[in-house]
């Protein structure tokens, strides 16, 4: 079953396939639907990470050094676990300034140089050209392999097959054929590639499927569990030395490079900036990427080492390279299916990653390197065509063919060579060279294009001497002298024992030495001079790109402009129907005005530059719109004093809200401490009103009685009398009124005096009814005593329960029966306090009234008889008095049964009571009784 | 034919002095100390004026006051309002109910009798 034919057919099925969801997905793209949104798709997507390098090559690493394949994997967990924020802010940077691509990226930041993007191009294309190639390889060797089957024999040298037999070529151009269709369909400000992304997230899909049966298989079908496995290699000769932790001859120096650099390269590699940045749908993805993308990595990594220990147990002495384990185990257990589907995964991983690198490549050397060059070459020629968008897209379909025969042009030369194997970290450490860059940039206003160019070429060339080119002389193509002796046989200049480091091992070396020339020479050139003023809006745009809530882009452009002119500019560019569109689209969200009534405004020039910016890259989008444009250049204190205004005008907006929200509080709490004073005042006022009232009757009274007295001196001498004794009487009356009316607001208003001693309650009440015998006497009642002999002392003010007493024994009398009126008085412990009830025998007072009559100034009175005597304040002043040692009053009352009138004092008083009481001495008294 | 007065008031000190007033002017005087009482007696002894206080209990002096301007019959009794509220929304309320003077207290029992003399023409 496994040969040739149905090899080529189960490839050209499985790429059928990808071209299908591809088709899909921009096709659902353009209605609108995207299929890609998603945060899983987003986290499959970014598996594209994962290559043949980890497909193949992680068992081939993992069988010589045990788990030195980990931190390959470590870095970038730790990036998207802890570094999620670096990523967020180069998503949001991006999609701010419209840019495509990490030279973009660096140049944009640095004034919009043409420079700096055409160097992290070079950079870019020289580190990831042989990267590609190791995926050809990959394919290639899996190929040669399973056109041997059902025998195992290594793949020797492609370079002894002509060009057009070799199946690699082939597959080469069917890539190159996919990424033009689905990565330059069209030219668009996002550059987003819906299709190829969902592509992507499938590929990633079939990979880790892949490789996860295939290690289940091999733990589980070929041996009996990792214990097994475990058991196996123990006894087995040399094979434990791959269960230590620490692989020996790598160390920890080791460790801490490869996870940094896996770590950089999660963030840096092209192909990782397109998915994760460029193809962002929403910045929210990144939160389920943040554990699900680790996720993956675990587990695909997950049977590594029992395939890698597993190969090792069963292929002991045959000379099968380790990094075809993958394949062959499968292949010698004659499991074709398995086999078919571990190839599918390998060329998965291979596949994903030649098209999105390729992409984010020609999306660079297009924008980069080509248009900056036609630019300013031919700048006149340019400037007369009316639509440039086929020509863009031509370049990138060219440079995309270009890069992949290029790919293959160095896996033809490079074969077997140490160079191409080796590439895997010899690329990471060619991309690290963007870190200071970019993350300096991000978090650095004082970075210049002076220093990141610097920095980057001495970072690069370092990284050529130390690692590129010992690659070659180990491949070969260099004398061998070069490694041992140094060129010109200096010992110093020893490429990877540079200046005498020794004991680190060569990706280590590297790093060091390049890190060093690259940080130090940005650091360093950046800081010889302040930043002009291109610079530092750029750099106040990526670094408050977090901080801003609209981008400030605009407010840096001062000139005038005409919009025929931008909409024919980005016309020639996107495509005269693409351009319009756009320009709709903005006069839409500017008032729905019309396209050519849209005034050319900052913002307008800025929102076609982005556009531009998209489609050509930010520094040749700079070029075009000046070419339309009159910008009035400003200075560096202009832009300075622009991007002060905003940082003011953002924290006085800040102050503004804080202080508004606090305004809106205090309205609230004065609102409602208003709507308390009116009610106050309503009860002050209905208070007033009582008082005044209760004064005029008296007074009215003493004045009628008074003027009678004088107009008439002959009156009898027996209504005389009577007259002056009313006259007295309701002067008594008034004063009483005004005493209890004083007396009442002082203890409502919290000012009254309390005289808080220990009260004997049974001597207070006999007092009480001593005082009042003369009132009983002279309506001919009786008063019973009802009083127990041993009592606890209570707390509490004895004059004011005096006050107490009499009220409530006046009340009584004032109701009695005339001749038959019978008061009981009684006292009672209970288990927190004492309990006093007063009853009488008079008429009764009915329920409804039974609230009233604590109210102030409502007397309630038999309709037959006169109005009772008194002020109509007793009872409210009794019942405040009770309240503040913590008591009750209250009535209990049937109509014709006479009325009881109780009040509840507790020993212990609760609450704020003491605390009102501004009695002198009252707590050393209390002090001293209780001790 | 001596004229007839009614005093409604349910303060007895004030009822005495008033009495005591318009007896020495020569009035015959009924004596009521709610409002219901007063409406009842005004209806059945039909005084030619009735001094109504206005806080009483029962049913207070406007609502007399009310009721007995609704009743045809006695359309010609006099109403003098007394009240201890002087503010002028309670002057204002008693004159649109109908009364046809009103007097705060305390008052001049001068005063009191000169306006009594004037709205019994005599």
């Amino acid at each position: 079953m496994l040969n040739g034919p149905a090899i080529f057919a189960a490839s050209l099925l499985y790429l059928v396939l990808l071209f299908a969801v591809a088709w899909w997905g921009d096709k659902r793209a353009d209605q609108g639907r995207s299929i890609i949104a998603s945060p899983t798709i987003y986290a499959l997507s970014m598996a594209v990470y994962c290559t043949t390098w980890t497909f193949y090559g992680s068992v081939g690493r993992a069988a010589v050094s045990g788990i030195g394949f980990l931190p390959i994997y470590l870095g970038p967990t730790l990036v998207m676990a802890l570094g999620w924020f670096l990523l967020l802010k180069m998503i949001r940077i991006a999609k701010a300034n419209r840019i495509t691509s990490i030279a973009d990226f660096i140049s944009s930041r640095y004034g919009k140089s043409h420079l700096l993007g055409g160097l992290v191009t070079v950079i870019a294309v020289v580190g990831i050209v042989p990267y590609i190639a190791l995926q050809l390889k990959a394919v290639s060797g899996s190929v040669s392999l399973l056109l041997h089957y059902p025998e195992i024999v290594m793949p020797g040298r492609s370079a002894t097959l002509p060009v057009f037999a070799d199946m690699s070529f082939y597959i080469a151009l069917i890539l190159a054929a996919f990424t033009i269709v689905f990565g330059t369909r069209h030219l668009d400000a996002t550059e987003r590639h819906e299709g190829m992304v969902a592509a992507i997230a499938l590929e990633s899909g079939v990979k880790l499927v892949s490789f996860l049966a295939v290690g289940l298989y091999v733990t589980y079908g070929l041996y009996d569990g990792f214990a097994d496995i475990a058991r196996r290699v123990a006894a087995a000769d040399g094979l434990h030395r791959l269960a230590t932790a620490i692989p020996t001859g790598q160390g920890y120096t080791g460790w801490f490079s490869l996870t940094l650099l896996a770590g950089l390269a999660i963030l840096f590699l092209p192909r990782q900036f397109q998915i994760a940045v460029v193809e962002n749908v929403g910045e929210s993805h990144l939160k389920r990427a943040a554990w699900l993308f680790p996720l993956y990595l675990l587990l695909i990594n997950l049977f590594v080492l029992p395939i890698a220990l597993g190969g090792l147990l069963h292929f002991a002495g045959q000379g099968v390279d380790a990094d075809t384990f993958v394949l062959t185990l499968p292949m010698a257990q004659r499991q074709e299916g398995l086999a078919l589907l571990v190839f599918i995964g390998g060329l998965s991983a291979a596949t994903g990653m030649v098209i999105v690198e390729t992409i984010a490549l020609s999306t660079m050397v297009c924008n980069d390197l080509v248009m900056p060059a036609l630019l300013r070459l031919r700048g006149q020629a340019l400037a007369g065509s009316s639509d440039l968008s086929r020509l863009l897209l031509g370049i990138r379909r060219g440079a995309i063919a270009v890069i992949l025969l290029l790919g293959y042009l160095y896996f033809r030369l490079a074969g077997e060579a140490y160079a191409l194997v080796a590439i895997g970290l010899i690329s990471f450490a060619a991309v690290a060279q963007f870190a200071p860059a970019m993350i300096g940039g991000m978090y650095w206003r004082g970075g210049t294009r002076g220093g990141a160019l610097a920095g980057l070429s001495a970072g690069f060339l370092v990284w050529c001497y130390t690692l590129l080119l010992p690659s070659f002389a180990k491949s070969g193509w260099l004398a061998a002298d070069f490694l041992t002796q140094g060129p010109f046989a200096i010992a110093l200049l020893r490429p990877q024992q540079l200046f005498g480091l020794t004991g680190l091992d060569e990706i280590s070396h590297c790093l060091f030495w390049s890190f060093f020339a690259n940080i130090g020479a940005y650091i360093a050139v950046s800081i010889m001079r302040p930043p002009t003023a291109a610079e530092a809006s750029q750099a106040t745009l990526f670094v408050d790109a977090l901080k801003h809530a609209r981008p400030v882009g605009a407010a840096l452009w001062r000139g005038r402009a005409k919009i025929s002119d931008l909409l024919a500019l980005v016309g020639r560019f996107l495509g005269p129907q693409r351009a319009e569109a756009a320009f709709a689209d903005y006069a839409r969200s500017h008032g729905g005005v019309a396209v050519d009534v849209l005034e050319a405004d900052a913002e307008l020039v800025h929102f076609a530059e982005s556009l531009l910016a998209g489609a050509i890259g930010s520094a040749s989008a700079r070029v075009m719109v000046a070419s339309v444009a009159t910008e009035e250049p400003l200075s560096l204190s202009e832009v300075m004093d622009i991007l002060d205004e905003a940082s003011q005008l953002r924290s006085y907006s800040r102050e503004l809200e804080r202080k508004s929200r606090e305004l809106e509080a205090a309205t609230r709490e004065l609102k409602a401490a208003n709507e308390r004073l009116l009610e106050l005042d309503r009860v002050k006022d209905d208070i007033m009103s009582s008082v005044t009232h209760e004064l005029r009757t008296p007074l009215t009274s003493i004045r009628a009685f008074s003027e009678i007295l004088r107009d008439d001196p002959k009156m009898h001498l027996a209504d005389r009398e009577r007259f002056l004794g009313l006259v007295v009487s309701e002067a008594e009356r008034l004063t009483r009124l005004i005493n209890q009316t004083l007396d009442l607001a002082k203890i409502e208003s919290g000012n009254a005096d309390w005289h808080a001693t220990e009260v004997d309650l049974k001597a207070l009440i006999e007092q009480s009814v001593a005082a009042t015998s003369q009132l009983f006497r002279e309506r001919g009642a009786n008063v019973e005593l009802d009083l127990p002999d041993q009592l606890p002392s209570i707390l509490a003010d004895h004059d004011r329960l005096i006050q107490v007493m009499l009220n409530l024994l006046s009340n009584a009398v004032k109701f009695l029966p005339p001749d038959a009126g019978l008061v009981r008085v009684s006292l009672r412990a209970g288990a927190d306090g004492l309990e006093v009830a007063v009853a009488d025998n008079g008429p009764g007072i009915r329920v409804q009234d039974q609230q009233l009559i604590f109210e102030k100034f409502r007397q309630v009175g038999d309709s037959m008889t006169a109005k009772p005597a008194g002020t109509g304040l007793g009872l409210p002043i009794s019942r405040r008095i009770i309240e503040h040692f913590g008591g009750r009053l209250w009535v209990q009352s049937a109509v014709g049964e006479g009325a009881t009138f109780c009040f509840f004092l507790p020993f212990a008083q609760t609450g704020g009571a003491t605390e009102i009481a501004p009695a002198q001495g009252v707590h050393s008294q209390f002090v001293m009784e209780k001790t | 034919m001596s004229k007839k007065v009614l005093i409604a008031d349910d303060e007895p000190n004030i009822v005495i002095s008033l009495e005591f007033l318009l007896r020495r002017e020569g009035f015959e005087v009924l004596v009521a100390v709610d409002g219901e009482e007063a409406l009842n007696k005004a209806r059945a002894e039909r005084p030619q004026l009735v001094l109504l206080d206005v806080m009483m209990p029962k049913m207070n002096g406007f609502d007399v006051c009310q009721a007995l301007r609704a009743d045809p019959e006695m359309a010609g009794m006099r109403i003098l309002m007394l009240t201890a509220k002087g503010r002028d929304t309670e002057v204002s309320k008693g004159l649109g109910l109908g009364a046809d003077a009103y007097v705060t207290k305390p008052f001049s029992t001068k005063d009191l009798v000169a306006q009594v003399r004037q709205l019994l023409g005599v």
